[in-house]
């Protein structure tokens, strides 16, 4: 069982909330100027790391709330929470 | 050796001392036509068609591990071809039809049963989609009986028909469905595709994939470089990690999936049930112990074990549909990585690069896709083109929007 600690509410167990995928993917903003492979890049294609993972988190059964997440995907253990609209925190800033 | 009555009696009076491994512990050769990297179920059964139905031997297997340990080791062993859309039904047919001839055609006992999957259906809506997915199996010459509930409970008596949320209504019946000794199939094809000349090298992680010119002209192994006319990739549960040793990003995402076997018991189950108002299905092996699984555990993962939230769902749909198992004690319970594709159906296709080709993307559902995905994966190498089995199942249908959504989810891999 994993212990999430939503920003919101504090720690709380996995079953209360719900993965929302990865993390940071941003929607072309005109969808009609990209090609098809760059939207099917967007909508399908995942970078799908065996180490840490940036992911989107909802807390469905709580303050129903978003925030994202960094997660090693090999031990599964937290390493993070920051909130939605925040840039990854391993990453240098730009 | 080849495995038969004679050679049974034979051995006994011998004292059962000249039974041979089943297959050789080849070293890496310099070089190789082809070498397929995964020694999982898919990556083998390529490497006995592409021995057996293309005349070609110069190939190897490359498995990081040891035979078995990945999913063909790990699966809930069940076969069938119930499928609705028309890219899937006759893949999974032929799969079957495989399946059917698989012992004789390996010379192994692979324990195939066809002891049948029954659907069950909670609701007259869900009846209506069953009824659908049984005509569209039929009209492909795939065999589905639409059962209603007294039928059913002539067959399964024990379940919860008067479930007070999910009253059984019925069932969607294949009969040629049924289980497979998983570990069989592994020896079973090691064993017919060494037979054929096939090195099998174990404990071989491939850790990278050189390209000269847009071509692949070689692996870098954990034990040493290999070179290669051409490579395919079968490494279910680590396809994004190996495609992107050739800078290929894929559209899937690994997850856990848990499976859980009970204590024996007498015999019980003879045929495997399927919850239809939960994800849970279960049937029982020869030893006793019921088999059962149900959901992957939500979330990217690459532990190879699974948590405890998915452990309560599938025991909580089990005892929804059959409150006897309750009294059972659990046995054991382990996780397996599987590449969830974004529409559920797999990909069995050339790459952009020369030389590479991709078996990934299977989800839950490879198993029984075994020999068929091998067979068609073999064509696809050997003839440089896919057979018209596998057409359906390309890379590049996520841009053109050719997707193969057989549960109707949409891009969403944990919902497959
Ligand atoms: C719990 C569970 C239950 C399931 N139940 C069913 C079921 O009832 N019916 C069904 O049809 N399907 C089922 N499946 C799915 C099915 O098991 C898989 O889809 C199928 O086995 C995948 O193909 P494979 O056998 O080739 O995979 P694997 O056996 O996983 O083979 C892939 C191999 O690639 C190797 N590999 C990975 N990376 C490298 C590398 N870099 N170098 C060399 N080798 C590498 C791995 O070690 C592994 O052995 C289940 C899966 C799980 C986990
Ligand atoms: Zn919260």
């Amino acid at each position: 069982m994993l212990l999430i600690t939503c920003p919101y509410c504090g720690a709380r167990p996995e079953s209360e909330f719900r993965c929302g995928g990865e993390a940071h993917i941003a929607r072309p903003p005109q969808p009609g100027n990209v090609d098809d492979t760059a939207w099917a890049d967007y909508l399908f294609y995942r970078t799908n790391p065996k180490g840490v993972h940036a992911e989107r988190w909802l807390h469905a059964h709580g303050c129903q709330r978003w925030f994202n997440m960094l997660r090693d995907t090999a031990s599964d253990q937290v390493i993070g929470i920051y909130a939605m609209g925040k840039s990854r925190p391993d990453r240098p800033k730009t | 050796m080849r495995y038969s009555i004679l050679s049974v009696l034979s051995q006994a009076l011998q004292g059962n001392t000249g039974w041979k491994p089943v297959w050789r512990d080849a070293e890496l050769k310099p070089a190789y036509d082809i070498v397929i990297v995964g020694g999982g179920g898919h990556g083998l059964a390529t490497a006995f068609y592409l021995a057996k139905e293309h005349g070609l031997t110069n190939v190897a297997v490359l498995e990081k591990g040891w035979l078995g340990s990945g999913n063909v080791g790990r699966n809930t062993t069940i076969i069938r071809s119930n499928y609705l859309l028309p890219g899937n039904i006759p893949f999974y047919e032929w799969s079957m039809k495989l399946w059917e001839g698989l012992e004789q055609d390996l010379n192994y006992n692979a324990m195939v049963s066809q002891r049948g999957v029954l659907n069950l259906y909670h609701s007259d809506v869900q009846r209506d989609a069953y009824a659908r997915r049984g005509n569209a199996m039929r009209l492909h010459g795939v065999d589905a009986d639409l059962l209603d509930r007294e039928q059913v409970k002539a067959l399964v008596p024990y379940l919860d028909f008067d479930n007070a949320r999910f009253p059984i209504q019925g069932g969607l019946m294949q009969r040629r469905g049924g289980t497979v000794r998983h570990d069989a199939v592994a020896w079973g094809y090691a064993r017919a595709a060494d037979q054929r000349g096939v090195d099998i090298v174990q404990n071989c992680e491939v850790t990278g994939i050189r390209l000269e010119g847009g071509r692949v002209v070689g692996l870098d192994t954990a034990k040493g470089f290999v070179r290669a006319g051409k490579v395919g990739l079968a490494c279910a549960g680590n396809s994004s990690r190996v495609a992107a040793l050739a800078g290929l990003r894929l559209p899937i995402e690994s997850h856990v999936l848990q499976a859980f076997v009970s204590e024996g018991i007498k015999p019980l189950i003879d045929t495997v049930i399927t919850f239809g108002a939960g994800h849970f299905y279960i049937s029982q092996s020869d030893k006793g112990g019921l088999v059962f699984g149900g959901d992957i555990d939500g979330y990217n993962s690459y532990a190879q074990r699974g948590n405890l939230p998915a452990v309560e769902d599938v025991c909580e749909s089990g005892m929804a549909l059959m409150p006897m198992i309750g009294r059972l004690r659990l046995l054991r319970s382990w996780g397996g990585l599987m590449d969830m594709s974004m529409d559920g159906s797999p990909i069995i296709d050339k790459t952009p690069i020369e030389g590479l080709y991709l078996n990934a993307g299977w989800c839950y559902g490879g198993f029984k896709a075994t020999p068929a995905s091998g067979w068609c994966f073999a064509h696809t190498i050997a003839r440089d083109e896919p057979h018209t089995l596998n057409a359906a199942y390309r890379l590049d249908r996520f841009a053109t929007g050719h997707l193969i959504d057989e549960k109707g989810a949409g891009a969403q891999p944990n919902l497959h």
